[in-house]
């Protein structure tokens, strides 16, 4: 790929979208010239396309924004997720160029070209949308690869080439390899586990008094329980969110069936996925996912609902919670599926949606309280 | 938790007539409410002053009554109907009021009746300025920086804290009198100075401005669980000082990062929670400073708004339904949302497209009032638009205004004041987003134009890839553009008549060209989900995007075209027959198909027909609609003058029309055609003529003579007419209405002064007639029969005179062909019946008259459409002729049978008028219409349903005090017997010389005033001190701008009954007896209709 950082008066250059099942879609490009492919997938939020783009669980994937006017805010360097972009392509109905906004810091085009992102302007998104309703997740390809467009079984055979999540490890991709620390003062001490844990979530944990030390992800679970200050124990182990197919990284779930009932454990997405895996769990791949900031969850124990940021395409079998030590504690409204589970043998408990939000609704902060009442024993 | 069981019986208060600022959706609101109340097993009781609503048709409620919605007639309300619980939340302000009022008045603790959505002290910290600054304090949360002064000095040391501009608003003066906003230290001085007098506790609120600021509004529904959830966001184009009413706004926000949307959408769900809203849907407005973010919360209404029913539109999410089901016990994870079937109301709605709304202002209708935009609202009416982005939508909303624009500019109608034309940026007006697009086109930066206007860049920024697109095709030859230049043009949200304009062509050829090129549009489905589940409902809107969404049906389809935007002429009454017409041909067996663009309506709610089409009312949009749909048939008839228009282009497309063809309203709009109709049936009409020129109009005048009807062709709402005593007059009229029309020429009519006019609205099946409803008017011709009382059945007209009417209609509805509804206006001067005006069309009286008869005429036309007879229906009696005499009827006709409900009752349909909005304008009466809206009274005698009228206006009833009277010469000799019933009543009487000498020469006792010309203090002032309590003043000839004009100001602003003609005066003389008298009963709807 080559970048395109240079701002061009030209007309927009052509780009094109394709599925593996045959969608030919022709936009503009509006990122970085190139070629990608990925998963397609769509997120239904109307705001934070920074924090969804930054985000490392969306390694190996296309995000399509059903919210057409895309970029009018800019791109804010401080709302960042994380450093690097992991999605592959973007695909939006409308980018703006000329944003608006006090905090923003320069352009959404100008970003994605400068880290070489590839964007398609223009398709009918919403098209896509109920391409993937009825298909499931595809595998796609964006480009503005001139001679490949002009081709569309070429385009098509390049989306079925991309190799898809399924039993794919992306985690090692997005991860830390070496343990970083970020130390707010804080009276307790987290040991995250980074699987590409979002900057929203560390902003959460040292926001209810926590430091928190990012940990490769194959880090043993005698260096994560030494991982502490000073050599030691730390209060809580943290379990992050991540990309791709959970069943990919064994040797995470595998050093949590470890952990468990030695130290309080709280997860996140990806990191739900782990607990429930170490629990002894099956997870499955979703038709389509959940991607928005819209979701409706309630919490069994209290009964209210939360609307809440959801980003995950695999999740949790029910069917394979039987006989396990294992309860639901939130469910979402709108499929049923499972949102959260508490372990009932030992200090353990995770959700399945993003309470750090980052974006979206910051209805579920509470489970950041809930943890540090579980690393303080009173929970 | 479930719903409750320990309320049975639910009063539901609605707003009462459309104002401005309280139009049609409360009626969408309320119906809504009332449908879900009554599914869910409650017994609904309502009360609504306004006839013109779908609310108050008989089978929504229990018990409907059209009263006027006081504390005095709820309380007799809830003790005949031994209600349980009030819902106040869905009636706007007016519910809202009233509620408290009874709360206040005992009325709610007396009869054991619980407020359901909001309790009192929740109301109250919402509506309460001091309040809810506290409430927000306690809440980490800003509100505009603000003190009270009482001295100079206080204002002094404030503004050293505050900063300049501040807003200065006088405690308790009326209207916000005195207020205003100063830039230095003059201005503050003076508005400080000028304001501590005037507040009767010399008290004035000094408030930081954020004038220019972001403006922001989140639509927040909570339920007893204390689960929030935000509906939808809205952001306005123009920014803070402009009443959001006023302004263009847009759904979702579109220039706020996550992090600062998030913020706002903690603030607002923490505001309800502190207010303590425990149940339903709010509004909250928010300001952001541009430059650092910084946000202060400006208000909250806790109750269901304009901004709920825009945000239920714009959305799919019904949320006065859900307020109605919030209110009984109900939790948002208990409702599911009706779009998607399977996933909870307990969401945020995700919207794929953006939505603008823009305002219908009706200032040609207020000579002499300032057109600035400010902080109170002005426009009349609102029209919604839905597009894939903020251009297409734009584009769209200001096409559907129905004001004569095809969008933003470039469609030859653009004018410019060039000598002001930077302080048209600058100056908030209707016309502010016309100007900002023409700088841009000449070539003025959007950094610039932003700074000037106050307007956030990105919209501007927008509106510039618009000019930027225009000037790439300018002057090029249609056939010279690309598919793909037609394609980019197209989802521009041009429409085919700019680019008509742009390239030189006209509008067919664009649309051919876009057929031969495919360059077609698809429609896409609003579906709260941005596609993530499937949608049940059929609601769409058009856009150039690859994927059509409509699914295929095999029954017919009835296509009902709506009325628009509201604005004054054509409002909630046509909006009610499209409803009525969507129903009635649904049960005929026709997939129905509403196209509309009123955000406001009960037609716009995705429940109403089978399918529904946000889209504007113009040729381009309706004929699309029209293409993907291939309807059997099309009604035009329903939706005022706004489908009419469109009727003819429709059948040169050989669109099937439905009932009346366009010809039969030609031949009743041509003057010479329908002449020879009249002189053929026998039927007596004013003399007449037509000029295009002043000669002609003067030979005209000499032959008909003086006064005369002026108005230009086609009109609806009288807009451009206007009497003429003379030829002065004549000449200063014909010189304005030139301008007025174009190549249309004037009409001018012989006015029969002081004759008595009646209204009726039939429906005929081709065989037979039903007369709808026979409405005498109280005001005599003269006064636009909209702004004009009426009562049904006649309350002075001989059976003669009837039956003439009767047979004139029959005959005309025959003559004309007409298969629906007609309205026929009538004159009646020395016991003869005069013609003047037959419209083969939905009238805004049909509401009304279907109330007062209890005949659901729109429905019963609709069917006559869908080719169902009125004997069929059983309206007209099968058997023998009607009981109409025979002897001078056409013989095709002979074997017509007509029939009638005649009720028993008196029914009287008042108007209600907005000069409270418009200082300045003359609120005198004449044949241009301004009323905005009506109440209805009934009684078994006509004084007592007309105190009901009077009394459901919003304006204080006197039944004591003084009565100032200051009538015209020709009305001297009948004002005296006015003047003794006054005084019998107990009235003092106050008169100017001229009067004053009349009613004491009949012995009445009379203080003599001054008139403002003849010295002080005059009577504007006795007025400003409150020393008068009703005004009777007809005016004087040619003096406009003087006295009368004055006084007429003087009683808008000090908000008293002021009539402007004696046989209102009489009536309301009568009116005052039954109040008096102690007659104002209550009955139900379902009682007497």
């Amino acid at each position: 790929m080559t970048s395109t950082a240079h701002i061009t008066t030209q007309p927009a250059a052509v780009c094109w979208l394709a599925t593996e099942d045959g969608l030919v879609l022709q936009g503009t490009a509006c990122g970085a010239a190139g070629t990608a492919t990925g998963e397609l997938c769509f997120n239904t939020s109307m705001t934070g396309y920074q924090e969804i783009l930054t985000d490392p669980s969306y390694a190996g994937q296309i995000i399509t924004m059903t919210a057409p006017q895309i970029g009018n805010y800019g791109y804010t360097r401080s709302d960042d997720q994380r450093e690097v972009c992991h999605a592959r392509a973007m695909v939006v109905r409308e980018m703006c160029s000329e944003p608006s906004n006090w905090r923003a810091t320069e352009s959404l085009p100008d970003y994605l070209r400068q880290n070489d992102i590839v964007a398609i302007a223009g398709v009918d998104t919403r098209r896509i949308v109920r391409h993937l309703r009825r298909q499931g997740a595809v595998r796609a390809v964006v480009t503005t690869d001139a001679q490949l467009g002009a081709s569309p079984d070429a385009l098509v055979a390049a989306a079925a080439a991309d190799p898809g999540l399924v039993g794919r490890d992306l985690v090692a991709e997005v991860a830390v390899t070496e343990p970083r620390v970020f130390d707010n003062a804080g009276s307790l001490h987290v040991a995250a586990i980074d699987t590409g844990i979002k900057q929203g979530i560390i902003d959460r944990l040292l926001a209810v008094g926590c430091n928190v030390t990012l940990l490769p992800p194959t880090t043993t679970v005698d260096e994560i329980m030494h991982s502490g200050s000073g050599g030691a124990r730390p209060d809580g182990v943290f379990l992050a969110n991540g990309p791709g197919d959970p069943s990919a990284v064994p040797y995470v779930y595998q050093t949590v069936s470890e952990l468990l009932g030695r130290i309080p454990i709280f997860g996140i997405c990806l990191g739900h996925q782990m607990l429930a895996l170490a629990a002894g769990a099956r997870t499955y791949k979703m038709k389509f996912g959940h991607r928005g900031g819209n979701h409706p969850v309630k919490n069994l124990a209290t009964g209210r609902v939360e609307i809440t940021a959801q980003n995950h395409g695999f999740a949790v079998d029910a069917d394979s919670l039987q006989g396990l030590p294992v309860a639901v504690t939130h469910v979402n409204l709108n499929d049923d599926t499972i949102e959260g589970i508490r372990m009932t043998d030992a200090p353990a408990f995770s959700v399945q949606y993003h309470p750090e939000a980052s974006p979206g609704p910051h209805d579920s902060h509470y489970l950041f309280y809930d943890f540090v009442q579980l690393m303080e024993g009173r929970l | 938790m479930p719903k409750r069981t320990d309320i049975k019986k639910i009063l539901v208060i609605g707003s009462g007539p459309i104002v401005i600022g309280q139009a049609c959706e409360f009626d969408y609101s309320g119906a809504q409410a009332c449908k879900v109340l009554r599914d869910d097993g409650y017994e609904v009781v309502l009360i609504n002053s306004n006839p013109a609503t779908i609310m108050t048709d008989p089978e929504l409620a229990e018990r409907t009554y059209i009263e006027p919605i006081t504390p005095e007639f709820v309380e007799k309300i809830i003790i005949r109907e031994n209600i349980d619980a009030m819902l106040p939340t869905l009636g706007g302000q007016t519910g809202l009021n009233c509620a408290m009022e009874c709360a206040k008045a005992g009325i709610l603790d007396r009869h054991g009746v619980e407020l359901l959505g909001a309790q009192t002290e929740v109301i109250e910290r919402g509506e309460d300025r001091k309040l809810f600054a506290m409430a927000m304090e306690n809440i980490g949360l800003e509100v505009p920086r603000s003190g009270y002064v009482y001295s100079m000095d206080d204002a002094r040391r404030l503004i050293e804290d505050l900063g300049y501009p501040v807003v200065l608003r006088p405690s308790f003066t009326m209207g916000g009198a005195g207020g205003g906003i100063a830039y230095n230290a003059d201005e503050l001085r003076d508005i400080v100075s000028n304001g501590l007098d005037l507040s009767p506790i010399n008290e004035v609120l000094m408030e930081e401005s954020v004038i220019g600021w972001k403006e922001f509004e989140m639509e927040v529904m909570r339920d007893c669980k204390d689960n929030a959830v935000i509906v939808c966001s809205i952001e306005n184009l123009d920014p803070m000082g402009v009443h959001t009413g006023d302004s263009i706004t847009v759904a979702p926000i579109q220039t706020l990062s996550d992090v600062e949307y998030q913020r706002m959408r903690d603030a607002s769900i923490a505001i309800l929670r502190e207010v303590g809203v425990e149940t339903g849907g709010s509004n909250v407005q928010f300001a952001v400073n541009p430059a650092d973010g910084r946000m202060v919360v400006i208000e909250m209404n806790p109750r269901v708004s304009r901004s709920s029913a825009l945000a239920s539109k714009a959305t799919g999410f019904p949320i006065a339904k859900i307020a109605a089901k919030l209110a009984v016990g109900y939790t948002l994870d208990e409702i599911s949302n009706d779009i998607t079937r399977e996933t909870p109301a307990c969401f945020e709605p995700s919207i794929d497209y953006v939505v603008v709304k823009a305002p219908r202002f009706a200032f040609e209708k207020f000579e002499g009032t300032d057109e600035t935009l400010t902080t109170r609202m002005k426009s009349v009416g609102e029209a919604m638009a839905i597009g894939r982005t903020f251009n297409e939508a734009l584009g769209k909303a200001l096409r559907s205004l129905e004001d004569g624009r095809a969008g933003l500019g470039s469609d030859g109608k653009d004018r410019f004041d060039e000598d002001h034309f930077d302080a048209r940026i600058t100056t908030p007006t209707a016309q502010r987003i016309y100007y900002v697009a023409e700088a841009l086109r000449r070539g003025r930066s959007v950094a610039e134009l932003s700074e000037l206007s106050g307007i956030d860049p990105w919209f501007i920024g927008r509106i510039k890839a618009q000019t930027d697109l225009e000037a790439d095709i300018k002057g090029r030859a249609l056939s010279d553009l690309t598919a793909d230049e037609l394609r980019a043009a197209k989802r521009m949200g041009l429409s085919d008549v700019q680019i008509a304009y742009l390239t030189g062509t006209d509008e067919g050829a664009v649309r051919m060209l876009r057929h031969a090129w495919d360059v077609l549009p698809v429609f896409k489905a609003v579906d709260t989900c941005a596609a993530e589940f499937e949608a049940y409902t059929n609601y769409f809107y058009k856009c150039y995007d690859d994927e059509d969404e409509v699914p295929a049906t095999d029954r017919p389809r009835a296509m009902i075209l709506g009325a628009g935007p509201n604005r004054i002429g054509q409002g909630i009454e046509f909006d009610y027959c499209c409803v009525h017409a969507a129903y009635a041909l649904h049960d005929e067996g026709f997939e129905t198909v509403m196209v509309n663009c009123n955000p406001e309506t009960v037609s716009t709610d995705y429940d109403t027909s089978d399918r529904l089409y946000f889209e504007p009312l113009t040729y381009e949009d309706v004929a699309d609609v029209i293409e993907r749909e291939t309807p059997a048939g099309v009604v035009v008839t329903f939706g005022g003058q706004t489908p009419l228009k469109l009727a003819e282009q429709l059948l040169r497309d050989k669109t099937p029309i439905m009932g009346t063809q366009p010809d039969a309203i030609d031949l009743a709009e041509d003057r010479k055609r329908f002449s020879a109709v009249l002189d053929e049936l026998g039927i007596a009409y004013p003399a007449a003529g037509t000029a295009t020129t002043l000669d002609e109009a003067h030979e005209v005048a000499d032959r008909i003579g003086y006064p005369l009807l002026v108005r230009p062709s086609y009109v609806l709402g009288g807009r451009g007419m206007s009497i003429s005593y003379d030829r002065e007059r004549l000449d200063r009229y014909m010189t304005r209405a030139a301008r007025l029309s174009g190549e249309h020429p004037v009409l001018l009519d012989r006015f029969l002064e002081g004759a008595v006019e009646v209204d009726v609205d039939a429906v005929c099946d081709g065989c037979d007639v039903l007369i709808g409803g026979i409405m005498e008017h109280i005001e005599e011709a003269g006064i636009h029969s909209g702004d004009s009382a009426c009562c049904i059945p006649s309350f002075t007209l001989g059976e003669a005179t009837l039956d003439t009417i009767r047979t004139h209609t029959r005959n005309l509805a025959l003559k004309l062909q007409v298969r629906g509804l007609m309205n026929i206006q009538y004159a009646v001067k020395d016991g003869v019946v005069y013609v003047l005006e037959v419209n083969p069309r939905a009238s805004r009286t049909v509401p009304f008259v279907s109330k007062a008869t209890g005949t659901p005429l729109a429905k019963v036309a609709a069917r006559v459409m869908a080719g169902r007879t009125l004997v069929q229906q059983g309206l007209v009696d099968a058997s023998g002729a009607g009981d109409v005499e025979s002897s001078d009827q056409p013989d095709e006709s002979a074997a017509a049978k007509v029939g009638e409900y005649v009720p028993t009752r008196y029914c009287v349909k008042e108007a209600v008028m907005p000069f409270g909005r418009f200082p300045g304008a003359d609120t005198l009466l004449g044949p241009e219409m301004k009323s905005t809206g009506e109440v209805m009274g009934s009684a078994a005698d006509f004084p007592t349903a007309y105190a009901k009228t009077q009394i459901a206006i919003d304006y204080p009833f006197p039944t004591s005090g003084c009565a100032f009277i200051s009538v015209c010469d020709r009305d001297k000799r009948s004002i005296v017997a006015i003047a003794r019933s006054l005084y019998k009543q107990g009235f003092s009487l106050m008169s100017t010389a001229g009067t004053a000498r009349v009613l004491e020469a009949a012995g009445l006792p009379v203080r003599r005033v001054m008139k403002r010309s003849e010295g002080r203090p005059s009577v504007i002032d006795h007025v400003t001190n409150g020393e008068v309590q009703l005004i009777i003043n007809t005016p004087f000839g040619q003096e406009a701008r003087s006295d009368g004009y004055r006084l007429r100001s003087a009683a808008v602003r000090f908000r008293i009954p002021n009539l402007t003609n004696l046989n209102a005066a009489s009536a309301f003389v009568s009116a005052v007896d039954a109040v008096i008298d102690g007659r104002l009963d209550i009955s139900a709807l379902q009682d007497y209709a």
